[in-house]
């Protein structure tokens, strides 16, 4: 039987899986690049241009870029601030990146953690956002509320010493639905944000509302339902005294009893997951 | 104890322009040389304890100056003390003790003063590594300091001039001719030790020795022979080519901080430290210097060796100069306010013990304070009220870690519920966390800090339920409001010792207290829901730990009594104080839970 919840949406998932792929392909590229002198914006042109290189044309939001204090949002306090800055990478920086790019319909948000030389802090946040990626599947395998994973992650990050960052994104969400998305010849963005996203977003919300669930997974009651079948973009963000770190990939939900099929990570061959590999071989 | 008791100490005399210098040296002489000089009116015997204690891992050399000591007098006195003759001996000592190697140069009071000029002279260039100053400015950098005061007089530079020009009394009684000699060979000599002793706490003992007298009369020639003609007329080029580390003591009646100002532009290697003590530094607070003065060598060492240079090492955070190097102990440190504040004094250079029942919290508490700059931070898992477990504790980090600069006795719990539906043994457990905990925080580290005689500072976390009473806490009220009273009356107490006491009264601040908290008279599924519920009216309110640190770390550095922090805790201390009655009947109402 779980072969067969596989096989229903292999294709689809392949499509998802090939531009989480892309995605954390052009993070990597545009990390290598990053030397100091480099801006917040200079590093998301980097992103926008190889992307739309490779033929991606809609994005479900375009691509951002965090430095330094601003991996943890520091003194974030309105939505404009995420936006990328002229703040100049520096050695020992931290810096995010975030991009969400649209291709051949399939939708990936993803989120890549770097730092431009040594940063044992940052060495630190990085390995522990492990137990956050292991947590959040198991808890969605038991099919526990989504609030109550929400909390019980930001309890994690609060016994690990950290400030959940994650907080300070809109609606305060760490994670929202992501889905095919319709391409048009013309698909323009307001905010940052892609239209044709926004409005799958949008009308998960108004069915969403109808049957007691939400496509926004954050501590507000909204959330307060066990986790909908679909796929989920998950963002567990540490913030620890002006240095962040977080991951960004997609996390698969299904309608399956098998609790292996119920939810699963979309890939596993990502640049996070590889690095706490090798760190376990180093150890 | 004098410098012949030290073991290992070596005499010799080196002559140089007709006069002849007693040097001394301790420790191994393959070692990096740190040479200390004396003030006045001192000898090197000021120096004992700062020098046994560099002598461990250095090359520690200390001479008279001329006119001091067993070094011999110029002949005639005036005109031989001058800046460029004080150069003079020190190269000469310098060539003769580290002929192949550049020094470290440690001066207090006139030996800051000279030493500033061998630090801004060409002619010293390459024979010094670093210089560590303490109470005493350039005469080149005050001359200029003055001059833009007079140049451009705002109020607040005529006040700064006021009040060094009144703290600077003794430089113009020292220029009169003959009665300081007299006074100094007569009655002054006598009391000097008595006065040393009641008002600058320098502790009873055999210093100052013996030559006192002679030597105070000869170095009032110091100030005779440069304090006008460089005051008038400051070298334009003293600039420093070594890194200086400047030791500012905050309460020294002779000179003011604010001299210290425009520093930067003359040193482009500063590292400032502050230090809450008086003048005489070297008596009063030899453990703290010699670890100063070693960490910064040693950082200057390491530095033309490829190492990481000075500058980079320094921690960054709020009051670093003050914290940098301390020994800062915080109990219930595995979260909320004890674990801000223990990352608070990492960030400022503090070694850490985060303490805490809970060994995970500590451990991660410990490993996150390195990680932000703390040099070195340690995680002990003791529970406060346990009696003999802290006795261990305490006799576990004396001699391990040393003795602590600053407690912090912050671990706590909470208890709700009204007073007929609280049990003797919540009673007994509340108060024997909140209360006796501390109790047992300030007898143990605070006798260690006592007998040590060199300074130190207790911050013990009350609340604001301290001072507001309320029908929902008498448990908690109780036990706080005891220690807010134990913290005044210990303050009293401490202060002859120089020990600050601070109780902090945070208020309602977003920490896991009400997680744990016990409400007294409900069933296991009620007190989870009230649990809750009060994490949540917490969280709404959502005032974050990290600012009950700073408070607590501005707490030491001014030495306050009673810190409120929250706008509600200062609201109800304003109240406590201007209307009781208001309290009382706050405290009648019911809590909305």
């Amino acid at each position: 039987m779980a072969s067969r919840v596989n096989d229903e949406r292999a294709p689809e998932l392949k499509g998802f899986r090939d531009v989480q792929r892309l995605a954390y392909a052009c993070a990597e590229a545009v990390a290598a690049r990053l030397k100091p002198g480099v801006t917040e914006r200079d590093a998301a042109r980097m992103q926008r241009e190889w992307l739309r290189e490779r033929g991606v044309r809609d994005w479900f939001h375009l691509p951002f870029a965090w430095f330094g204090d601003r991996t943890a949002f520091t003194g974030f306090k309105v939505p404009l601030q995420f936006f990328p800055t002229n703040r100049q990478l520096e050695p020992g920086m931290p810096f995010i990146l975030d991009m969400a790019p649209v291709y051949r319909g399939f939708t990936a948000d993803i989120g890549y953690s770097g730092c431009l030389g040594l940063h044992p802090l940052h060495d630190r946040l990085l390995a522990d956002l492990e137990v956050h990626r292991e947590l959040i599947l198991r808890e969605v395998r038991e099919r526990r509320p989504l609030r109550e994973i929400y909390e019980d992650v930001e309890r994690l990050m609060i016994r690990q010493g950290y400030a959940n960052r994650h907080r300070a994104y809109p609606f305060g969400v760490i994670a929202h639905k992501v889905d095919r998305v319709a391409e048009r010849r013309w698909s323009p963005h307001v905010f940052g944000f892609g239209t044709q996203s926004l409005k799958g977003l949008l009308s998960d919300a108004v069915h969403g509302h109808r049957d007691g669930w939400s496509p926004l997974w954050s501590p507000y009651r909204f959330s307060d339902h066990p986790p909908q079948p679909g796929l989920w973009a998950v963002e567990p963000h540490l913030g620890f005294r002006g240095t962040g770190a977080k991951f960004e990939e997609i996390l698969v939900v299904t309608d399956s009893r098998d609790p292996e099929q119920s939810a699963f990570w979309l890939d596993d061959d990502l640049p996070h997951v590889r690095r706490w590999a090798e760190e376990r071989v180093a150890a | 104890m004098s410098l012949r008791d030290l073991p290992g100490a070596r005499e010799r005399r080196v002559a140089t322009g007709g006069i002849e210098l007693c040097v001394v040296e301790l420790g191994e002489a393959t070692r990096p040389t740190i040479v200390l000089v004396h003030g006045y009116p001192d000898s090197k015997e000021v120096w004992t304890q700062v020098a046994r204690q560099l002598a461990e891992q250095w090359h520690v050399v200390l001479y008279d100056v001329r006119g001091h000591g067993s070094s011999t007098a110029p002949v005639p006195l005036r005109g031989g003390f001058t800046l460029e003759k004080l150069t003079d001996d020190f190269l000469a000592v310098v060539d003769a003790v580290s002929p192949d190697r550049p020094v470290h140069v440690v001066g207090h009071d006139w030996g800051s003063v000279q030493a500033w000029e061998f630090a801004t002279v060409s002619r010293t260039e390459g024979r010094i590594a670093s210089f560590t100053s303490m109470s005493g400015p350039s005469l080149d950098h005050f001359g200029h300091w003055i001059k833009q005061r007079v140049a451009r007089p705002t109020p607040r530079r005529v006040g700064q001039l006021l009040g060094q020009g009144a703290k600077s009394w003794y430089v113009y009684m020292l220029h009169t001719p003959v009665l300081p000699e007299l006074a100094w060979r007569g009655p002054l000599g006598k009391r000097w030790p008595g006065i040393l002793e009641r008002l600058e706490k320098v502790p009873p003992g055999d210093y100052p020795t013996a030559s006192l007298p002679d030597d105070a009369a000869h170095g009032a020639w110091l100030y005779r022979d440069n304090v006008r003609t460089r005051l008038r007329r400051p070298r334009a080029d003293a600039y420093a080519h070594v890194p200086v580390q400047l030791i500012t003591p905050t309460g020294d009646i002779f000179l003011s901080e604010q001299l210290y100002d425009d520093l930067e532009s003359w040193v482009p290697q500063l590292t400032r430290r502050t230090l809450p003590a008086k003048h005489w530094v070297p008596r009063t607070r030899p453990d703290q210097l010699a670890s100063w003065i070693a960490e910064f060598a040693a950082a200057n060492e390491a530095a033309p060796q490829g190492g990481i240079p000075v500058r980079d090492t320094a921690p960054k955070g709020a009051h670093a100069d003050r914290f940098g190097g301390q020994l800062v102990l915080v109990t219930g440190a595995a979260g909320g306010i004890g674990r801000a504040t223990a990352f608070a004094f990492a960030e400022a250079g503090a070694r850490v013990v985060a303490v805490d029942r809970d060994a995970d919290g500590a451990a991660r508490t410990a490993e996150l304070a390195r990680l932000i700059g703390a040099p070195a931070a340690w995680a002990e898992t003791v529970d406060v009220s346990d009696e003999q477990a802290m006795e261990k504790l305490a006799e576990k980090v004396a001699a391990e870690y040393g003795i602590v600069d600053v407690l912090v006795n912050n671990a706590g719990i909470g208890l709700s519920g009204s007073f007929l539906e609280t049990t003797a043994e919540d009673w007994r457990h509340v108060l024997d966390v909140n209360l006796w905990g501390v109790i047992h925080g300030c007898r143990l580290f605070g006798k260690q800090m006592a007998e040590r005689g060199q300074g130190g500072h207790i911050v013990n976390t009350a609340s604001a339920a301290a001072y507001q009473p309320s029908r929902a806490l008498p448990a908690y009220s109780t036990s706080k409001a005891a220690v807010l009273m134990l913290s005044e009356c210990l303050r009293a107490e401490f202060a002859e010792k120089s020990i600050g006491v601070s109780a902090v009264c945070p208020g309602i601040v977003n920490t896991n207290i009400t997680a744990t908290t016990h409400f007294a008279g409900t069933d296991a599924a009620q007190e989870q829901r009230l649990r809750k519920r009060t994490s949540k009216l917490y969280g709404v309110r959502n005032y974050p730990p990290e600012k009950v640190a700073e408070a607590i770390l501005r707490a030491v550095v001014r030495n306050q009594a009673v810190v409120p922090v929250t706008p509600e805790s200062h609201a109800a201390r304003f109240l406590s104080r201007l209307s009781p009655g208001t309290l009382r009947g706050i405290a009648r109402l019911k809590p909305p839970l």
